[in-house]
Parts: C-alpha cells; structure tokens; sequence
C-alpha cells in the first residue's frame, strides 16, 4: 500500500504551468508592504522566483534590473518572489544588487507551488489579460534573447 | 431482524480508523523535495556525514582495531592477509 503512490509520482513532476494558462493570483508581502496581482493586472508582469543560495539567481538580477530599465516605461512591472526559508539571508543577497525592481516574500513556497516552479530560478512572463506568456527555468546571461523577446512582444500589445 | 444485520459499532469505528491510517500511510512515501527546500537539506547540519575528517579518523581507528584493512571501501577483510 505505502508502495502504490510511488507508481503516480512522476505526475508531481508533469510540466510547469502551460503557456496560455491562466496565471494563479497571489498577495505577498515586500520590503515596502505588499503586492498583489490582483494590483498588477493590466501590467505585463515578470514573476522571477529566486533564492540567496541558488547561483544562476544571483547572476539573473543584474539582467533583471537591466529588463526593468528597458520595459518598465512600457508597462513591465518585475516580482522577483524570494523562497529564502530565512529572510535575513535574502537581506544579505539583496545588498549585492542595484534592485529596481518589487522583492516578495514568500519563504512556505505558496506561490512557488501555485506556479508549478520546477527549477531555481524560474521566470514566468505574463501578459496584460494574466494568462502566462512564457515559462523559463534557469538563467543563462547568455541566452537571455528568447525571454527578452517574449517580454517586447507582451509590452507592445 | 434488524439487530442480526447491524454491524456493531466497534467494528465499524475499527474499519474506519483503518481506512484513515490507509489513507495516512500511503501519501507519506511521495513527497519530493521542492526545488526551494534544497537549501535547508543543503546545509551542513543535515549532512548525513557532518564532518568528513572527523569520519576519516573514526573510520581509520575502527578499521585498525578491527583488523579489518581496506574497510567498507575494498574487497576481502578481516584476515589481514593481503
């Protein structure tokens, strides 16, 4: 019996919220109070999820603040959703980077889990309806030109 | 005729705390770890070797005692014949 649930495992591991799909609503607190999506609709929203011990994420946020420089005028609003279980240790990272952008918090993964994150980092595009444009796991700085593109394309409409 | 067909209720409170502890058994083997847990089974205290000089030593004094050269790692053991 306790072998059974084995058997349906790999459906835990089912792919990350579709493109398309509607983007599962959140409210999380910040450093300067509290984001909502409901707040944000309208907006083209990039839901970073990151933590101070993932590498990749600690690369991510100088293109992050780069991203937000360029479309922020255009409507782009960044959520960059911290999993740290210790928020001090997001404090820390955070004093590294120029941060243009929202920091969440979100150390019981609530949103992580309703986003279907299967990676460290990962960034979820989505548009100004609230459906999901793109999901992206992983940072590479050099192969940043997809996610770039996806954000123009969701800005200009 | 009634009371022939009725089950007794302790049986039945029996079946139904079987059918929970079913329940409970079988959703506690499949849990993964989520991707934004790993940095608390990353950190040193959940090593399941915490210090591995430490290990090394203990290995080493066992192993000695024990006569048992070459230890988990090689085949044979115990007659210190090799």
């Amino acid at each position: 019996m306790a072998l059974a649930p084995l058997a349906h495992a790999p459906e835990a591991h089912a792919k990350a919220a579709p493109a398309n799909a509607v983007a599962p609503r959140f409210g999380l607190p910040t450093s300067a109070g509290k984001v909502d999506s409901d707040s944000l609709r309208g907006h083209v929203v990039l839901v970073d999820f990151w933590a101070s011990w993932c590498g990749p994420c600690r690369q991510s946020f100088p293109w992050l603040a780069a991203m937000h420089d360029r479309y922020a005028a255009k409507g782009l609003v960044i959520v960059a959703v911290n999993l740290d279980k210790d928020r001090a240790r997001a404090g820390e990272f955070l004093e590294d980077y120029r941060v243009p952008f929202t920091v969440a918090f979100d150390p019981a993964g609530k949103t992580a889990e309703a986003f279907q994150v299967k990676a460290m980092p990962t960034s979820i595009i989505v548009d100004r309806s609230g459906a999901i444009v793109m999901t992206h796991a992983g940072f590479d700085a050099k192969k940043t030109d997809a996610m770039e593109a996806a954000l123009e394309e969701a800005c200009s409409k | 005729m009634l009371e022939v067909t009725r089950l007794p209720a302790r049986r039945v409170l029996a079946a139904a705390l079987l059918a929970v502890l079913a329940a409970l058994s079988s959703s506690c083997a499949a849990t993964a770890v989520k991707p934004w847990d790993r940095d608390l089974l990353a950190q040193p205290r959940m090593q399941f070797v915490p210090s591995k000089l430490q290990y090394a030593i203990d290995r080493h004094i066992y192993f000695s005692k024990e006569g048992s050269t070459g230890g988990m790692e090689l085949g044979g053991g115990g007659c210190g014949c090799n």
